[in-house]
């Protein structure tokens, strides 16, 4: 009887699963084998394993890469420095705070501070640089993305330094262990599981990003994201949109697996 | 406690209450039928005057709507629900609508106006012998350049995007006909072209644009054309026309190896419920004297030519939207290729994105 009403109570959950995870994903691979013309077809998984897309899919990987590298360079020491301050939740909020304002007021927002008489670019030239072009290169991008992505890396990476058990570095200074080898041997194993999801929360999102490449690197970065925008809402084409989609799902469990956490 | 209740059951009774009032006035003025002619347009797209002029006209009283983009619109007509009795999609719009039959056939004895219209602007192939459609007003696609950037460098074509002087000076609106088309063009081809080998020549001159593109962007192009972010920039004439008039130094040229012709134009969609009045509209909108009154405000160039004859030389004469019969004759509308083409155009227009400098 127990059994049975909690049984009840998995309803909502399943049937929420069913309808907006699984059936949208089974709906994808089944349009990945249509053709324009609405036949079924293989075309599209062999027009992916053309050097088009695979370019593509390399350039996706190279820059989400580089987004993700980027962002735990800074947010590590930012996570641990967080650890240490007085007011933590007030700084952790600051940091917070720019993910609550909407992705495309910020894009744009950049369009002008990048821009040819921007902000940046006096600061530059009253520097003595002179202008530069900022705005639409590779250093544009990467540098938005990270902003954008950063507090999702910061977060998990300052919750598994707070979980830490501190004795623990005592105990290691009580030793004779250098601080070098306090960080190596001990910060860093226990915080791993942060830095993964961190590293998961960023790489996969970064891996199909669209908007920005557009307003902030011009269209001059191409990701496996723009070409599913572009397929589903200018060519029409649905099938070779899902095609894309169904190897994006395949590469993001693939990294779910590489990262997941060992128990 | 007690009084944030009352003050919140107040609240909710006025909003309720405003909610019901704004329903029962659209009912009575949008569902009237013969007495009401509901107008569904592109924002700020004929000069309001005109409406007042057609209502004291024919005792007809008008409500006009307003839409920012040919999907938004056709979901509405799609939809049903609302009374359009007409609305003015552009060309492209206008053969899908027909696909999905959305609209009424326009019966042209009801407009004598129409002979107004230039034979040039009629009989297209997006609407043979106009049977859905009236052309409301036309445009190309062209270039906008800076002249105080470029110092005296001229622009005449396409063929002068190739410039090496314009490294990282050009920005290109984000869509795949107009960038294959322009590159079609500057060789010489149609840009409707299907003949494999010239669209892979077309996107080969592309890739040996890439040094001088800056970016391929949106509707931002042309917030950043004005702010001079880049020199050249590749438009139709309608943002042209507009970011014209914010910034002095900008131009527009409609290129001499030709380009893309475009128009918007009247149609009654399926949902009308008052087709006499639509047709009166239509017929009052073709009006010489009318047509002249709403180019002067909007500022798109008319395919009415007996309007184009009352409008001031200032407009008349101007050769970047009224362009000489020679270049005219240059002009292509798109065809439909289908979405096989379609696709392949895209698909071209992708690999260009991705030539790397």
């Amino acid at each position: 009887m127990q059994i049975r009403t909690r049984n009840l109570y998995l309803i909502p959950y399943l049937t929420w699963i069913l309808l907006f995870v699984v059936a949208p994903i089974l709906l994808i691979v089944y349009y990945s084998f249509f053709n324009v013309d609405g036949h079924f077809t293989l075309g599209n998984y062999q027009k992916f394993f053309t050097p088009v897309y695979l370019k593509m899919t390399l350039s996706s990987f190279w820059y989400a890469l580089l987004i993700t590298g980027i962002s735990l360079l800074i947010a590590y020491p930012t996570a641990y420095w967080l650890t240490k301050t007085k007011h933590k939740q007030l700084w952790l909020l600051l940091i917070i705070l720019p993910s609550w304002i909407n992705l495309l007021l910020k894009a744009y927002a950049f369009l002008g501070i990048f821009g040819t008489y921007g902000p940046t670019n006096k600061l530059l030239e009253s520097l003595g640089i002179g202008t530069q072009q900022i705005l639409f290169t590779d250093f544009s991008f990467l540098f938005v993305s990270v902003y954008i992505f950063i507090p999702f890396m910061i977060l998990p990476i300052y919750n598994a330094l707070e979980e830490m058990n501190h004795s623990l570095l005592d105990a290691a200074n009580d030793l004779g262990a250098s601080q070098w080898t306090t960080f190596r041997r001990i910060i860093f194993p226990l915080t791993l599981d942060g830095v993964k999801s961190g590293c998961q929360a960023v790489f996969i999102p970064a891996l199909s990003l669209f908007m920005i490449t557009r307003l902030v690197a011009g269209n001059r970065v191409i990701t496996l994201g723009t070409a599913i925008e572009q397929h589903f809402l200018v060519t029409q084409d649905w099938g070779m949109g899902a095609t894309i989609a169904v190897f994006l799902i395949i590469a993001m469990a693939f990294i779910m697996m590489l990262t997941r956490k060992r128990k | 406690m007690k009084r944030l209740t009352r003050a919140f059951s107040v609240i909710f009774l006025i909003a309720f209450g405003l909610m019901y009032l704004t329903y029962y006035l659209n009912q009575a003025e949008g569902y009237g039928g013969k007495n009401t002619l509901t107008v569904y347009n592109w924002g700020d797209y004929i000069d309001e005057e005109l409406l007042e002029k057609f209502e004291e006209e024919t005792g007809i009283k008008v409500i006009y709507q307003t839409f920012d983009s040919n999907e938004a619109m056709m979901t509405k007509i799609e939809q049903g629900g609302t009374t359009f009795d007409v609305a003015v999609p552009s060309e492209y719009a206008i053969a899908k609508m027909k696909e999905e039959n959305l609209l009424l056939p326009i019966d042209h004895k009801k407009l004598p106006n129409l002979k107004h219209i230039d034979p040039h602007f009629l009989d297209l192939p997006f609407d043979p012998q106009n049977k859905y459609s009236i052309p409301y007003f036309w445009g190309t696609v062209g270039i906008v350049y800076n002249k105080k950037m470029l110092k005296d460098k001229e622009i005449k074509g396409w063929n002068d995007l190739w410039n090496p002087d314009f490294k990282n000076q050009i920005l290109l609106a984000d869509g795949a006909r107009e960038v294959m088309g322009f590159s079609l063009n500057s060789l010489r081809y149609s840009l409707n072209d299907t003949n494999e080998s010239h669209l892979q020549e077309a996107k080969a001159k592309l890739d040996k644009l890439t040094p001088n593109i800056k970016a391929i962007v949106g509707d931002e192009i042309k917030m950043l054309l004005v702010n001079e972010e880049a020199a050249l920039g590749v438009v139709w004439s309608g943002d042209a026309s507009e970011i014209m008039g914010e910034n002095e130094d900008l131009e527009y040229v409609v290129p001499e190896e030709g380009s893309n012709l475009w128009f918007d134009n009247m149609v009654i969609p399926k949902t009308a419920k008052n087709v006499e009045g639509a047709h009166k509209f239509i017929n009052f909108m073709l009006d010489p004297e009318n047509a002249a009154k709403n180019t002067e405000y909007v500022g798109y160039s008319t395919p009415n030519a007996e309007a184009l004859k009352l409008l001031s030389e200032e407009i008349s004469q101007d050769v970047r939207f009224y362009p000489p019969p020679e270049l005219t004759k240059k002009l292509e509308v798109y065809k439909n290729l289908g979405k096989k083409m379609l696709s392949h155009y895209n698909e071209l227009f992708l690999e260009f994105k991705m030539h790397r400098k």
